[in-house]
């Protein structure tokens, strides 16, 4: 079975605030991470390798820093790792990074399943599973948490609103997991210091042969416009009292002065 | 006022906002028709028509629901084969629907299938789309929608606009809007969408099974009270108290992120950014510190009485009426206090 594997870098805390004088993102000190979500998706891909045999390439766009958690992928397991990356792909939104994304698959061979994450902990939109699928017109499946192959087509369980279904389809097949599917692996030790000695595959614009006017700012229809930091404010009636008895009554008397109860 | 960009002169782009109307079993969702509310307010907003898409096997009763939630006119995909949700089928038969009659703007619920489909339209159509809003508005300079959604966690709100493609795309999550109170209209114009735009409705997937197991997330979404607890309850037998005080007044449970992590509620029951939004008349913090991850996921327009005892906790600031204590030194009183008001009643 030839798989692939889409990762997402990620910083590895979502504690980034705005630097409330020139209102952009303080990302200094941030650590970078694989996405969370990802993990399983690498750990779905291995445990179809085992049971199935075959070949697993990782691909992730990012910058050159994303080569670490492609290097964390060798570790886990994966067979291949390729990075796509330039400056032309600054700015993408999902539309923009589908269609890079199935440039780099199309030109890294003929996949049986490409497995990513349901959603990136940063971004948080899981756009980017079924805007690939499309991309590549392939079928999809979202929200999985259980995939069986049966030699000839995949049963696969996804959530919905309701509780499950269960999905039946044929090759090739696009399916992003949730975190439930399973538990990742950590990798020997091994295995973590021959990954990281790994040469990984960088992939420019140009290698993969894609219009410069479909990726980046120009290639992304929307454009994040405004950011600032949430306020909630309430109003603030709150209770300091030594007797506990003495500050639930006062909370009571103000609730049921105001019709609250 | 009319707002009329550039590509909007050049493609023949209509007036109309549509709302996708999702269907689970004849039933409409609760998401819709508060899209259909808010969807209202932006139409008059932008001097625009208000249109729901509705698709599915026997839905054209739902039609009258949905004039009555603030559209003026339903496009109807009717048929055998929209039955259950199946995301080439759908994809297609929408795709066709946006291209044949060019929407300006198309909002979806931010549901598992709406989130399965809206991407897979987008790419499509190869159109801006954005995931997961919040809030949702007419920008006064350019007459665009404001799609704005929180990010990072919820630590940072964005705004973004689509700029040039249309339809303007967003999924809108459940809970963060209310319907209409009053009654929009009685009836409206129904489109029946023409055989010759839903051509090839090939699937290449089969739904084998559906089995149904949530039955909780509808009640805490649609709560009026809510109790919820967080890390600063202090023991896992202090969730006994949580309990209580929510079975005097009648109100669902829910948790924050850590206390999932802990194991000690089940992930339904979170409420926050990577949980679920709700918009309770009252929720009652109890031991939550108030990240903005976890108010990201509780609507404004509601009282926040906070119970926590660092005076210091982020809570204090969103709450309305408070109480700086210990939650088991606070909530017994409380519990009993309840039970006499409710027993004087």
């Amino acid at each position: 079975m030839n798989i692939c594997v889409c990762v997402k870098q990620v910083p590895d805390t979502l504690d980034i605030r705005l630097d409330p004088t020139t209102n952009t993102l303080i990302r200094q000190g941030v650590a970078s991470i694989i996405n969370p979500h990802d993990k399983h998706a690498l750990e779905a891909a291995l445990q179809l390798k085992e049971q199935y045999g075959g070949n697993i390439t990782v691909i992730s766009m990012g910058p050159l820093q994303a080569k670490e958690i492609l290097k964390d992928c060798l570790a886990m397991g994966a067979d291949k790792a390729i990075l796509v990356s330039d400056t032309a792909f600054v700015g993408s939104d999902t539309l923009a990074t589908s269609y890079t994304l199935a440039y780099a698959i199309k030109k890294a061979g003929n996949f049986d399943i490409i497995i990513c994450g349901s959603q990136s902990s940063d971004g948080d939109t899981a756009q980017v599973g079924p805007q690939l699928a499309e991309q590549l017109g392939i079928a999809q499946i979202t929200w999985a948490c259980s995939i069986k192959y049966d030699g000839a087509a995949f049963k696969v369980t996804r959530e919905t609103e309701m509780g499950f279904e269960v999905i039946e389809a044929k090759l090739p097949l696009l399916v992003s997991v949730l975190k439930n599917m399973n538990i990742p692996r950590y990798p020997s030790v091994s295995n973590t210091i021959k990954a990281h000695r790994a040469n990984i595959t960088v992939w420019t614009a140009d290698d993969i042969n894609i219009s410069c006017k479909k990726v980046g700012i120009k290639g992304s229809p929307t454009r994040v416009t405004r950011i600032f930091t949430p306020e909630r404010k309430g109003k603030n009636l709150i209770i300091q009292k030594e007797s506990a008895q003495e500050a639930v009554e006062l909370l009571l008397r103000k609730l049921t002065e105001e019709r609250i109860f | 006022m009319a707002f009329t960009s550039r590509e909007t002169r050049e493609n023949n782009i209509s007036q109309e906002i549509w709302v996708y109307c999702e269907v689970i079993e004849t039933e409409l969702l609760e998401v819709s028709l508060e899209l259909l509310g808010q969807g209202r307010k932006l139409a008059e907003t932008a001097n625009r028509k208000l249109a729901a898409v509705l698709i599915g096997e026997k839905v054209e009763s739902l039609a009258k629901i949905i004039f009555a939630a603030g559209a003026e006119k339903v496009y109807l995909i009717a048929g055998e084969k929209f039955a259950h949700y199946n995301t080439d089928v759908y994809t297609t038969a929408i795709s066709n629907l946006l291209e044949a009659y060019k929407p300006d703007t198309f909002i979806i619920g931010a549901t598992k299938n709406g989130r399965d489909l809206a991407p897979r339209v987008a790419a499509r159509l190869g159109t801006g789309l954005t995931a997961d809003c919040t809030e949702l508005s007419i920008d006064k300079e350019t007459g665009l929608v404001s799609w704005t959604r929180p990010a990072l966690g919820g630590n940072i709100m964005a705004t973004i606009h689509c700029h040039e493609r249309r339809p303007q795309m967003g999924t809108v999550r459940p809970s963060a809007f209310k319907r209409l109170t009053n009654v929009y209209r009685d009836n409206g114009e129904i489109i029946y969408v023409p055989n010759n735009i839903l051509t090839t409705l090939e699937s290449r997937t089969t739904l084998l099974e559906i089995i149904k197991t949530d039955r909780h997330s509808v009640k805490l979404e649609e709560a009026d009270i809510i109790v919820a607890a967080g890390r600063g309850i202090g023991k896992r037998e202090n969730l006994k108290l949580i309990e209580q005080l929510a079975e005097v007044l009648v109100a669902a449970m829910g948790a924050s992120r850590a206390l999932v992590d802990y194991g000690w509620q089940p992930a339904f029951n979170q409420i926050g950014q990577s949980g679920k939004t709700v918009s309770p008349k009252v929720y009652f913090a109890c031991g939550i510190s108030g990240t903005v991850h976890h108010l990201s996921g509780v609507a404004p327009g509601g009282i926040i009485i906070a119970i926590n005892n660092d005076p210091d906790a982020p809570i204090f600031q969103a709450a309305d009426y408070g109480i700086v204590g210990y939650v088991e030194e606070i909530l017994p009183i409380l519990i009993d206090e309840i039970k006499r008001i409710k027993l004087g009643e």
